[in-house]
């Protein structure tokens, strides 16, 4: 069977459970459709957090820039796991003894200000739809590289799938179907990974494959790495080529930012107990680990399969390099795709790939007769096309594809749900329309999630310039206007309404002005982005963790000179930090 | 930032109950600090000159030994919280 049939039947399998699920878990009322009904194991909530966390970026994307970066892609493990740990201790068991509905509500209440919830609805909005954008991306890409479709049809067959799902199951259906795209990526993932670490270094466990021997004989495989890397110009693998002040704030970012990722923080609204909250986020990082300690392993042999493909002998040798008529096929299926891009500068018919921004190595490859370096590998095709490169059977391609979907997927219908609940809880129910009944709220949820969908697919056709770049805005701005304010609003009893709206308006002005001084959003930036000109030297990825420093003294300050909370409030947060008394989640 | 007065309601055994919370949550999180940002980061060219088995060591922190401290950390303050509810009374059913 060829691979392009055998994709088809793989992926429209997956698609079939998907949509069976959702048949199955219809949302009956606004408590299933925005929490599950509060009654899902923390071990099946923990799998689904796992599916919802990991985006087509995770997938797609991380290992092929660890890949790249080396050392430097340890911001994106460390970040986007440890944030977990600050789930799990400060946040999750509380706010799921709040037990409302959505992240806004908690901070409406807290702060007794329908302002304060309203700054947070906006937060969310923002943060979501960056999301949504890059996943629909991922769909997009996966669609034309493995189903041969145009782009617009892999995306409106997607958002179908996707509005099957959320639509009509809510957050029920999305945890359900959460949980089997989950079992679907995660061998997608690994699979591939086994496979390939057993080629190269005879174990079969990839986490431990990459500090191993070389089937070769020829060492350590992250040695004989750091050689042919720097024997080609770039920076040894194992050593950073960022600052360490950098590398400190943008893992600072990242773990704060996920911890103050709304459609992340209400998954523990849906366990029955705050102690099944606790231990949920525990389950969630076990599902991610799988995946997050593997990508490390996946990036090192993807770099070496890479480099010694195209450095086939010794550098500077005539015959040192892989000649282009001889190049292996997955080279030439990419190169359709324009991911993979080849231009023989010195005309001699082979692939000289190295680092012509080394100046020292730069003069040395004139002396080969190199006139620079001929290849162009995007980072995002490193995981589709491992299994390619590796020479593995179709079926294995095949699950990588419905892998990258399933993350995808799962992402979206997330973060569509949390935007669904927001507008249709926090703006119409909590702000607008407050006598709306419970039948008519579920539906404004409904239209809600279905505008959204179109909205985002429309985001993933026309992908504006600056989806690449707002993911940083996406982790900035949860690390430096949420985050805070929950935080404070839970382990202080001092910090008032006038507080947290100065706290959440300074984080937000500060990290988007930030960002866009240098990356230049909607105008063009205003100033180059260089480490020369970085505050403190912190790129605009790490810059929400000033933010966020930002935002608690201003909340501190201003909270010191203006009246402090009520009573009722103080006995709210008493109330949220013992754990009995916790129904399951409930409307008011 | 917690400030521990009570507000009437808020009785010495709850008073206890937040001590304790937060003590462990401190001593969690310095070793989720020191794993990370200190091993990981600020001294990881220090450890890098320890090398077990094909890892260096503070490369092996950043990129794979980081999360396995996460997750233990995660399991012992769950486990942890539930004695210490329990010590107070505090725990749910």
């Amino acid at each position: 069977m060829d691979l392009k049939t055998l994709t088809y039947i793989v992926v429209g399998l997956t698609f079939a459970i998907y949509i069976g699920i959702a048949l199955w878990t219809r949302a009956a009322s606004t408590g299933e459709f925005y929490v599950a009904g509060g009654g899902v194991h923390p071990i099946v909530n923990g799998m689904a957090t796992g599916a919802d966390w990991m985006s087509a970026a995770s997938f797609i994307s991380m290992a092929g820039l660890i890949a790249f970066l080396g050392y430097g892609g340890s911001v994106y493990l460390m970040g986007w796991t440890g944030g977990y740990v600050l789930l799990a201790m400060l946040l999750a068991p509380y706010l799921r003894k709040y037990g409302k509905f959505t992240v806004p509500e908690f901070i409406g209440d807290r702060y007794y200000s329908k302002t304060a919830r309203l700054v947070a609805v906006v937060c969310l909005i923002f943060i979501s739809f960056t999301y949504v954008a890059g996943q629909m991306r991922g769909v997009g890409i996966v669609f034309s590289r493995f189903m041969e479709v145009e782009i617009l049809t892999g995306l409106i067959v997607g958002m179908s799938i996707v509005f099957v799902y959320a639509v009509l199951g809510g957050m029920k259906g999305v945890t359900y179907t959460q949980v089997a795209q989950y079992v679907v990526l995660i061998l997608a993932y690994t699979v591939p990974a086994v496979f390939i670490a057993v080629q190269l270094t005879g174990n079969p466990l990839p986490q431990l494959a990459f500090g191993s021997k070389l089937s070769d004989g020829s060492g350590y495989m992250l040695d004989r790495l750091n050689q042919v890397v720097t024997d080609l110009g770039f920076a040894a693998y194992t050593a950073g080529n960022k600052s360490t002040i950098d590398v400190f704030a943008i893992t600072c970012a990242l773990m704060v930012g996920t911890a103050g990722l709304p459609h992340v923080i209400v998954r523990f609204f849906t366990v029955p107990k705050v102690r099944d909250a606790r231990s949920s986020a525990g389950w969630a990082l076990v599902f991610i680990a799988l995946l997050y300690t593997v990508a490390p392993a996946v990036g090192a042999m993807a770099r070496f399969n890479l480099t010694t493909t195209v450095q086939t002998g010794v550098v500077g040798s005539p015959e040192g390099n892989l000649s282009y008529e001889q190049r292996p096929d997955w080279m030439k299926r990419w190169e359709t795709t324009g991911l993979l891009k080849f231009q023989d500068l010195n005309g001699d018919g082979r692939i000289q790939y190295y680092n012509d921004k080394n100046k020292a190595f730069a003069e040395k490859a004139a002396s080969f007769g190199w006139k620079g370096s001929e290849l162009k590998v995007d980072n995002d095709i490193m995981v589709l096309a491992n299994p390619e490169i590796a020479k593995l059977p179709n079926w294995v391609i095949a699950l990588v594809a419905a892998g990258g979907i399933a993350a995808a997927l799962s992402t979206a219908a997330g973060l569509l749900l949390v935007i669904s609940s927001s507008i249709s809880h926090d703006l119409l129910k909590g702000t607008l329309t407050p006598d709306m009944s419970e039948k008519a709220e579920l539906m404004a949820g409904r239209i809600a999630a279905a505008v959204a969908i179109l909205i985002a697919g429309y985001l993933g056709y026309n992908p504006p310039g600056f989806v690449a770049q707002v993911v940083a805005f996406a982790f900035g701005l949860a690390a430096s206007s949420l985050f805070p304010v929950i935080i404070m609003g839970i382990f202080s009893k001092t910090i008032n309404r006038e507080g947290a709206i100065a706290g959440m308006l300074t984080g937000l002005f500060f990290t988007f002005g930030y960002i866009l001084y240098f990356k230049g959003i909607f105008i063009t930036p205003m100033a180059d982005n260089i480490p020369a000109n970085w505050l403190f030297g912190i790129s605009p990825e790490g810059i929400g963790t000033v933010g966020m420093v930002l935002n608690f003294a201003v909340a501190f300050a201003v909270s010191k000179v203006t009246a402090p909370p009520p009573r009722e409030v103080q006995e709210l947060i008493e109330h949220i930090r013992l754990p009995y008394g916790a129904g399951t989640a409930q409307s008011h | 930032m917690s400030d521990n007065k009570p507000s009437g309601r808020m009785d010495a055994n709850a008073v206890d109950y937040w001590r304790a919370s937060i003590r462990l949550i401190f001593i969690c999180l310095a070793i989720w600090f020191v794993c990370s940002y200190g091993f990981g980061i600020l001294f990881v060219d220090a450890l890098n000159t320890i090398q077990i088995g094909g890892f260096k060591l503070g490369f092996w922190f950043a990129q794979n030994g980081s999360i396995y401290v996460f997750l233990a950390l995660i399991f012992f303050y769950a486990s942890r919280m539930n004695v210490i509810d329990r010590e107070h009374g505090v725990h749910e059913d």
